[in-house]
């Protein structure tokens, strides 16, 4: 049978892949109440606003948004496991919960992907979404103190390993290392897949998804976008993109930027736009799609979908848009020695 | 093909942020004070390392704990962290934890087989896991490599080891280990030249990788002789560069400059190193011992070096300011430079002075070091260091005698548009715009547009100002225009450069941008316009009367007016048949040649003068332009700073002509020509219906159906980039011109110079002829050489198909960018056409059938040749 990476590449190679839009904005629909998220697990602390422990205490919410995503045409369902982890269940008391709700997300996900699939015969695929978690391991929390750090790379190694080992058990095809404000914490996410890959015996593909913070084209940590990919370039990603960040307006010149130099493909999943005063989303559809279109004109990315205020019908205008467009050609890199601080350092082949 | 020279060639790894490398490093750590540490790294950077090398093997410190509080601390500083890191350690451990602390992509120093493969690989897997590259050091289970071939064994073994497990071969750098010579012992005699010969050959026998390579062993014999080693040091790069080391461990502040080592001992070095005088000498004694010797009488010399560094100080201060730009010690720039400008100014001179005479002559002294290899780059990074803050302390004196409160006019920012590397044109434009009051930032060349505007917006720009001299750049340009438009930005857009037009300028890029969009035809229109423009009374009319131009250009394209097309197959049939008994025989000398260093003497000799004239837009012929009404005196003047420089180009050897010309039996098929090797080199038709008996040409024309030849050629001139640091750190604008002038020049005379070559001797199909220059210039020879982008052959993404063919990156040092623009950018390319009837013509207007057909042959999607022949279609 063919791997998951090989399926996924012989997809994205005929087309645009579409993967999904935002979950949190659209739990927020739902009006949920604590008891809601809280169910009879009996937890301890106050659940409201723990969007993923969702998948064990009212699953038919995820469920109903994975099918919107699926009908209004993706091809990929990110799990609803964003803070699924160790670090960020600890505020919610839940952390002894972390396998349950990958695992069951993972599997509703594979479930209705597999449904979808079977229905029209089109592959979709399954992301494990591991979030950055709220700790750092590239900045120290305490302008005093700068050498400080509140995590070290062992601990946050075995954290996403714990979520990554969940996802891949409940069904997911790649784990999807996304939003990744500290390249450090990325790194580590790499490490944790690779030594799950040993452990495992096979291979688990990996996406990365970097979020830039400033205009300039950085992330938290302070990398370029062309030092970022040179950073985890060895993860050998099955694709590698932007996502969150701002709106798709001011993401161009970046997306650009990586489409020349990524021998891999892009995938990008930008914000609804940027929020107004009350920090709501208000980019319609059809601008989401028409901004994000361009790149497909442009044959710069292979997969596309939403982030923050996107909903399934911004992906469905999404989808309509880039139907029948061509996929980015993946370049080839010629051999050359790519280091990188914050920003990149290539040694020329002579 | 395309590629950006963006990478480093040698990389200078610091190594005062080592505790085995420096004293002073060591002191601090050992003593907790890692603020005073981490000073050094920024030091390091500010001084131009690449890479900081970090290691904290000392026996008294805890290295684990000390490795990762300070890169966990350096990762705090942007100033620092923006290079890569070195992890440097003895222990894997120490290494390990320094990994996870370093948030880009490090190189590991170092690993090997000493353990044995099983640990070796290990190891290498983690550094592929953490993502980082790796120093592997020339050690196996028996021990170090010492000879050549046992460090070309080591080395390939551990290659193919590495390579074996999916390790990027790119990402391996050799350390093939740097022994101490001249320790008396015969064996070791040989070791420095060994390292340099080793890596010659493991370049060869493991493509991509690196050499890397620890100085200070080399010198150990003579420690506490700092003259001796550094010297010993400078030598040993100075022929291990070449050989193919490509990063070493070194403190730029402790190498010499190779010229200005003590020849007598730079003698003895060399003879030791490079093993030039193996055994007992007429005197009776070996190299290492005349070496010994020699050293001893520079021994306690670093007294004597520090009462040579106070001797300096009592020189006059011209010296001074020269001693200091060469050996890069900014520590009394700042007093020197004002003694000079106050004894200038009190002869009545003017701070501007100052640059021009002493620190203008510090810098060509450090320029011309450089440009032949004597001085490294870290060195020149400090000589330019020391410039800036000389001319920086002039600068309120400069400004200062500038008319009292004088206002910039308005702030222009000026750019050559991404993917062009021309900047002639633009930069007289600049000058002309400064010298009127104007505020120019220019960003440079093959600047992306999403610069252009962020610049323009932080800078409250008042107009943008664009150039570009090859035709992809009308599209960047056009590009540009859209992105103002998107940004709702309202400021002037100026387009000018050589392949620019009003006609393309009215149809593309106005079109584009809803403000104004002008084209400046050359820089004396520049300052009409934007006076015009920055006017409050003239603007809105001025304006309006070009918007009407352009709107009439545009009306008048869309009209008639235009020239009838042919169908393809009918301007096929109307092609040239010339008389094939005529045609070439096979080259005298087939294949490949190549053409290390022409003679700049025998260039400068077939100079076609005129454009040069043209390029500093003073119109008229050569030699008669010299004694024009009106632009005599300025060319005479021009003239003869050109010869000037000339001389100096010549004599100083400041450039390198490097050259590549082949031949390939072809025939043609279609409009195509066709090598044998399989290569397709498709060509356009002219499909404008002529009068007559004239011939809708096409460059397949020249060539037979069968038993033909193709040649192609490309020159660069190479070295100007020193020379033109130099005339910039001076802000020497008027020099950097005049050199860019000649070096294109030189390269136009090369290509002229090698045709002639090439139909005399080489190809030898017109082994007698004798033109004079000017017969030359007016081309009356027999042959062609059209160049992909020119009217002949107009599309040039041919280009790498004939870099390709002519190995021209590798045999004359030219790439190409993704426009297809070539760097160095005084360089031609193109293909030879020997046919006697074969003639210059220009494709002109094609039509979609042709363009159609054109990209189904060069196998290429519509989109991608409309971009190519844009100024081909309607």
């Amino acid at each position: 049978m063919m791997s998951a990476r090989d399926k996924f590449l012989a997809e994205a190679a005929k087309r645009i892949l579409v993967t999904d839009g935002a979950f949190g904005t659209e739990i927020q629909n739902w009006k949920l109440a604590e008891a809601d998220y809280a169910g009879n697990l009996g937890l301890s602390h106050e659940q409201k606003g723990n969007n993923d422990i969702l998948a064990l205490t009212k699953p038919e919410v995820p469920e109903a948004i994975h099918r919107a995503y699926f009908e209004a045409g993706a091809d990929i369902a990110e799990t609803n496991t964003f803070s699924a982890n160790r670090i960020s269940q600890a505020d919610y008391g839940a952390e002894h919960l972390v396998r349950e709700i990958n695992v069951e997300s993972a599997k509703l996900a594979r479930r209705l992907a597999d449904e979808f699939e079977a229905k029209d015969g089109r592959p979709r695929f399954v992301a494990g979404a591991i979030g950055p978690t709220n700790k750092t391991l590239s900045l120290s929390p305490d302008v005093n103190d700068p050498g400080y750090r509140e995590i070290d790379w062992d601990t946050l190694v075995d954290v996403y390993k714990e979520q990554a080992a969940a996802l891949v058990e409940g069904g997911a095809d790649f784990i999807l290392i996304e939003t990744v404000f500290d390249t450090l914490n990325a790194k580590a996410g790499i490490m944790a897949v690779r030594k799950l890959e040993d452990e495992l015996g096979r291979e688990v593909p990996i996406m990365l998804s970097m979020t830039l913070t400033d205009l300039s084209g950085r992330n938290l940590s302070g990398h370029t976008v062309e030092a970022f990919w040179y950073a985890v370039r060895h993860a050998r990603p099955l694709t590698i993109g932007l996502n969150c960040s701002f709106g798709a307006t001011q993401l161009r010149p970046h997306v650009k930027s990586l489409s020349e130099i990524a021998d891999t493909l892009i995938m990008i999943y930008p914000n609804a736009g940027l929020p107004n005063e009350l920090g709501e989303y208000d980019e319609m559809p059809d601008t989401t799609a028409g901004f994000v279109g361009e790149w497909a004109v442009a044959g710069q990315v292979n997969a596309l979908g939403g982030c923050c205020g996107s909903t399934p019908a911004h992906i469905a205008a999404i989808a309509r848009k880039i139907s029948g467009m061509a996929p980015r050609a993946i370049p080839a890199l010629k051999p050359e020695t790519r280091l990188a601080g914050l920003e990149p350092f290539a040694i020329a082949a002579e | 093909m395309t590629s950006t020279p963006s990478g480093a060639r040698f990389v200078n790894i610091g190594e005062r942020t080592n505790v085995t490398g420096s004293a002073k490093f060591k002191k601090l750590i050992m003593a907790g004070d890692y603020p005073a540490a981490v000073e050094v790294a920024r030091q390091q950077v500010e001084n131009g390392a690449q890479v900081i090398d970090v290691n904290m093997d000392e026996g008294l410190l805890d290295a684990l704990e000390a490795m990762t509080t300070f890169l966990k601390l350096i990762a705090a500083e942007p100033d620092i962290a923006r290079v890569p890191v070195m992890v440097d350690s003895s222990k894997w451990d120490v290494i390990e934890a320094g990994l996870k602390c370093v948030s880009g992509k490090p190189i590991v120093n170092s690993i090997s087989m000493k353990e044995g493969v099983e640990p070796f690989l290990a190891q290498a897997k983690k550094c592929m896991d953490y993502g980082a590259a790796v120093v592997v050091m020339a050690f196996d289970e028996t021990g170090q490599a010492d000879t050549k071939e046992r460090k070309i064994e080591i080395c390939a073994r551990a290659y193919d080891l590495l390579t074996g497990i999916g390790f990027p071969p790119e990402d391996i750098i050799f350390d093939p280990n740097v022994f101490a010579v001249a320790t008396g012992i015969e064996e070791h005699d040989r070791y420095g030249l060994d390292f340099i010969e080793a890596v010659a050959e493991i370049r060869q026998r493991c493509p991509h990788v690196h050499f890397s390579g620890g100085l200070s062993n080399l010198s150990f014999s003579f420690r506490g002789n700092e003259t001796v080693r550094r010297a010993m040091h400078s030598i040993f790069l100075y022929h291990a560069i070449p050989a193919g080391l490509d990063m070493a461990i070194v403190n730029a502040g402790q190498l010499d400059v190779y010229d200005q080592i003590d020849p007598a001992l730079r003698e003895a070095c060399e003879d030791v190193i490079m093993m030039r005088r193996p055994g007992v000498g007429e005197d009776g004694k070996t190299s290492t011992e005349r070496l010994i010797d020699l050293a001893e009488s520079f021994k306690g010399k670093d007294a004597v070096a520090e009462k040579a560094a106070e001797e300096w100080r009592g020189w006059d201060v011209v010296k001074r300011l020269e001693h200091a730009l060469v050996k890069g010690i900014d520590a009394y720039v700042v007093e020197d430079t004002e003694e000079a400008r106050a004894a200038i100014f009190a002869r009545g001179g003017r701070p501007i002075e100052v640059i021009e005479g002493p620190l203008m002559g510090g810098m060509n002294v450090v320029g011309d070091l450089f440009g032949s290899g004597k001085m490294f780059l870290p060195q020149v990074v400090k000589s330019a260091r020391v410039m800036k803050k000389a001319v920086a302390h002039l600068i309120p004196f400069i400004e200062a005698e500038k008319e009292a409160g004088a206002k910039a006019k308005g702030r222009i920012i000026m750019a050559t548009v991404k993917g062009d590397v021309h900047d002639i044109g633009k930069n007289i434009v600049g000058v002309v715009l400064q010298c009127n009051g104007y505020e120019v930032i220019d960003l440079g060349v093959m600047v992306p547009w999403s610069k252009i505007l962020e610049s323009a917006n932080e800078n409250d720009a008042d107009i943008i100002g664009l150039s570009g001299l090859i035709t992809p750049s009308l599209d960047e340009m056009v590009t540009v225009a859209e992105e103002m438009q998107r940004a709702e930005m309202t400021i002037p857009l100026l387009i000018g450069g050589a392949t620019t037009s009003k006609v393309h300028t009215a149809l593309r890029i106005d079109p584009a941008y809803k403000g104004p969009v002008i084209h400046v035809l050359d820089a004396s229109r520049a300052v009409g316009v934007a006076s015009q423009l920055l006017s409050d009374t003239q603007a809105e009319g001025f304006v309006t009367t070009v918007a009407d131009e352009y709107e009439k250009v545009r009306v008048a394209r869309a009209g008639k007016g235009q020239s009838e097309l042919l169908p393809i197959a009918d301007a096929r049939a109307n092609g040239f048949k010339p008389d094939f008994a005529l045609k070439p025989g096979a080259p005298v000398q087939p294949g490949l040649h190549t053409f290390e260093e022409w003679d700049l003497a025998d260039l400068a000799a077939t100079f076609d003068w005129t454009p040069f004239f043209r390029a500093w837009e003073l119109a008229g012929n050569y030699p008669a332009i010299l004694n024009d009404e009106v632009v005599g005196e300025s060319a005479r003047n021009l003239f003869a700073d050109a010869q000037a420089m000339l001389t100096k180009i010549i004599d100083e050897k400041w450039l390198t002509a490097k050259g590549v010309c082949a031949f390939w039996p072809a025939h043609r098929d279609g409009d195509d020509v066709l090598l044998e090797d399989g290569t397709r080199l498709p060509m356009l038709r002219q499909q404008v219906k002529k009068s007559r008996d004239r011939a809708n040409f096409c460059l397949a024309d020249f060539i037979d159906t069968q038993d033909d030849w193709l040649g192609g050629f490309a020159v660069g001139i190479h070295g100007i980039e020193p020379h033109l640091a130099r005339f910039q750190a001076a802000h020497d604008d008027y020099s950097d011109i005049l050199l860019k002038a000649l070096a294109d020049r030189f390269a136009e005379a090369f290509a002229e110079r090698l045709h002639q070559h090439v139909r005399t001797k080489l190809w030898g199909y017109a082994p007698d002829e004798q033109f004079t220059n000017e017969a030359l210039i007016r081309e009356e020879y027999r042959g062609i050489r059209p160049a992909p982008g020119y009217p002949a052959c107009p599309d040039h993404s041919l280009k790498p198909i004939l870099f390709d063919l002519l190995k021209a990156q590798d045999n004359a040092g030219i790439v190409l960018t993704e426009s297809q623009a070539m760097l160095p950018t005084a360089a031609v390319s193109g293909f030879y056409f020997a046919h006697p009837d074969s003639q210059y013509f220009g494709v002109a207007r094609i039509g979609r059938d042709q363009l159609e057909d054109y990209a189904g042959r060069r196998g290429i999607d519509l989109p991608t040749a409309e971009r190519w022949l844009r100024p081909n279609l309607d």
